[in-house]
């Protein structure tokens, strides 16, 4: 399935801002986080389709997955 | 013993009074808010003689403390009508701490056409007429001034818009770097300049200094402090890197970001604005992308961002503004907001409320969407020279509305929704529509909890625990805007078991005392009921605390969230 997968904040370096990545149908947010080398305990705030998500939420083609460090402002 | 400065405008006089055992514990907001509603009749005009100005450092000021530079400016606003309390870094909150005034208080107006200048020794307050900057902006105020007093002197200082006195005239003190950070919402520029005071300079030589009741607890606490900010995420790595602007991509992403005069939550230019592009943009011109807006300051959001050519063009550029004018009035030139950010800097001048006023005058076809340089000639030549439009843009987003008849007009209490749209995060909805300040994103910051999951998580777009989030936010902020803490401590204090015990242990060694955190929850909740009595007793009623009905009627994409809270459940927020 299709994924497009958008990265911010210093997740980006050496990576990319976004990108269309494939995935095995029934993965998890996990498995993608994993994919890019990343931990659990590196998120901060995991969102699908614009929607927090937990880290076990399972996946649709064609959803965004949006992965953002711990940072804030105001 | 600290003590209590008053000047009187009307009759030119000075006096240093003790301060009331009453007011002992209070600093910053408590202590401002304490006495706007102790002495200023809350039904009197707000530009009129009987308001007061009152700056007020707060409880830990001046003491070692990492990020405690904080300065409380307290009036009636002639903006909301309502009670303002507004608080700024730079350097003159230190300054008077150690100078020994707990609160420095403006009164009357003077009867005849002088401009007057304050200036703050060790011996107290000297009024001086002022007729060389009168008609300056900021930045040359701030010029002369450092030639007449030296780089040291501490600034407060207003604008031709504070001259004017238009209602989103902002005072603007004078920064470590020289240049400013500004009390920024609620019109107090507009009080500063009714009582015809250009500004106040600040010198501490001789001064007597902070006392500390106990330094080896205070030493041990700060430390423990100071780690807090350091290790959580937020404080110690985000916010230095990308500043607040950080947000742009998160509230677009969320759904949450206001866009097109708040008609859709997410801007399609955001990639060209967002934080992530300024902090590039920065460190390829030779810039700084990240700075403290006072001494201390452990965090340093701010940041000094340059031009093409690599010349200083604006500092202090936060996300409120960049979103205001970026994703609020579709502008997408980082360039022209930052550009923007100076002038109205220089001229004095909220820079939500006049961005948030610019949303609605792009809605009523004085200039188009997106049209940054049209923005950047209003501001120059129209707020800059006092022109009709110009007054009536400078006086914020509702008179934009009146002014040409326009029904969606963020505001609450008359002063701009900032930055965050409450259909979509709804938890701070709550807080524009019942803080006593109007609509004010930094009363009880419910972003933390409901987007940065920060201090727990509530769902954004669920109505479930909002009121009681914003509720414990507003009483924790009301709290730490007395203790002159950057908000921003706020990140690590909701979520590092020690932060928020040590903050109270240097309360207590700096004043030999013995508060719990009962004692500071408290405190925040008696400042905000004072606050709200006053608004009371100036004609305000529980249908002063609603947002704007088009938040009701039009749903905000992507996801159709409208505000949906009954009137019974905002009111519920009273009940502490």
């Amino acid at each position: 399935m299709l994924i497009t997968v958008k990265l911010f904040a210093h997740f980006r370096n050496g990576r990319f801002k976004e990108a269309e990545r494939t995935y095995p149908d029934g993965a998890d947010c996990l498995h993608v986080i994993h994919s890019l080398d990343f931990t659990a305990r590196d998120m901060g705030i995991v969102m699908v389709n614009g929607l927090h998500a937990a880290l076990d939420r399972t996946l649709q083609d064609r959803d965004t997955l949006a992965l953002f460090p711990l940072v804030g402002g105001g | 013993m600290d003590r209590i400065l008053r000047v009187n405008l009307t009759d030119l006089t000075t006096r240093s009074e003790e301060t009331p055992a009453a007011w002992a514990g209070l600093g910053g907001r408590a202590l401002t808010s304490t006495i706007v509603a102790k002495e200023v009749p809350p039904a009197c005009h707000p530009l009129g003689p009987n308001n007061k100005l009152v700056f007020a450092p707060g409880l830990l000021s001046g003491t070692s403390a990492s990020n405690s530079g904080r300065l409380s400016c307290g009036a009636k606003s002639p903006l909301t009508g309502g009670i303002k309390e507004s608080n700024v870094g730079g350097t003159a909150a230190q300054m008077f701490a150690r100078l020994g005034i707990k609160a420095l208080v403006l009164e009357g107006v003077p009867q005849g056409d002088a401009w007057y200048g304050l200036r703050v020794t060790k011996d107290g307050v000297e009024i001086r007429e002022e007729r060389e900057l009168v008609g300056s902006n900021n930045f040359a105020v701030l010029d002369v001034l450092e030639a007449r007093h030296g780089k040291k002197a501490g600034v407060i200082s207003i604008g031709t818009a504070g001259e004017m006195r238009v209602t989103a005239a902002n005072i603007s003190v004078r920064d470590p770097s020289g240049k400013l950070r500004s009390h920024g919402r609620g019109g107090l520029g507009a009080v500063m300049g009714s009582k015809r005071v250009k500004f106040i300079t600040l010198e501490e030589e001789g001064a007597p200094g902070i006392q500390i009741a106990d330094p080896e607890k205070f030493k041990a606490a700060s430390r423990v402090f100071t780690k807090a900010l350091m290790d959580h995420p937020v404080s110690g790595t985000g916010l230095p890197t990308y500043g607040t602007n950080v947000l742009v991509n998160i509230l677009h992403e969320a759904g949450g970001l206001p866009t097109r005069n708040f008609t859709a939550g997410r801007f399609d230019g955001h990639d060209s604005i967002c934080g992530e592009t300024m902090h590039d943009t920065i460190v390829a011109r030779g810039g700084k992308p990240r700075h403290g807006c006072h001494a201390g300051c452990v965090i340093q959001c701010s940041q000094v961002y340059n031009d093409k050519e690599g010349k200083y063009l604006t500092s202090g550029f936060e996300y409120e503004t960049i979103w205001g004018l970026g994703a609020n009035c579709t502008i997408t030139d980082l360039d022209d907001i930052a550009m923007a950010d100076s002038i109205m800097d220089d001229l004095g001048i909220d820079s939500i409320e006049t961005a948030v006023a610019f949303g609605v005058a792009m809605e009523a076809g004085i200039l188009p969407w997106g049209d940054g340089k049209e923005m950047l000639r209003i501001l120059r030549e129209e707020v800059g020279r006092g022109t009709a439009l110009g007054r009536v843009i400078a006086s914020g987003a509702g008179a934009v509305g009146r002014t040409y008849g326009i029904t969606r007009v963020p505001v609450v209490k008359n002063q701009g929704i900032p930055a965050y749209d409450p259909r979509s995060v709804k938890g701070i909805g709550i807080t524009y529509a019942t803080t006593p300040m109007g609509a004010d994103h930094t009363a009880g910051y419910t972003i933390a909890t409901n987007i940065l999951n920060v201090g727990g998580q509530v769902d954004p777009l669920r109505k479930d625990g909002q009121v009681e989030l914003s509720r414990n936010l507003q009483i924790a902020t009301a709290a730490i805007d007395s203790t002159g803490m950057c908000i921003f401590v706020a990140f690590p204090a909701l979520d590092v078991p020690e932060c928020l015990p040590a903050l109270i242990d240097m309360i207590n060694a700096r004043f030999g005392a013995a508060l719990t955190g009962d004692d500071v929850a408290e405190l925040g909740k008696t400042v905000l009921k004072t606050e709200r009595a006053f608004n009371m007793a100036a004609g305000m009623t529980p249908v002063h605390d609603r947002l704007p009905e088009f938040f009701r009627t039009d749903p905000v994409a992507p996801h159709n969230a409208v505000w949906d809270f009954s009137d019974e459940e905002v009111d519920a927020f009273w009940n502490f």
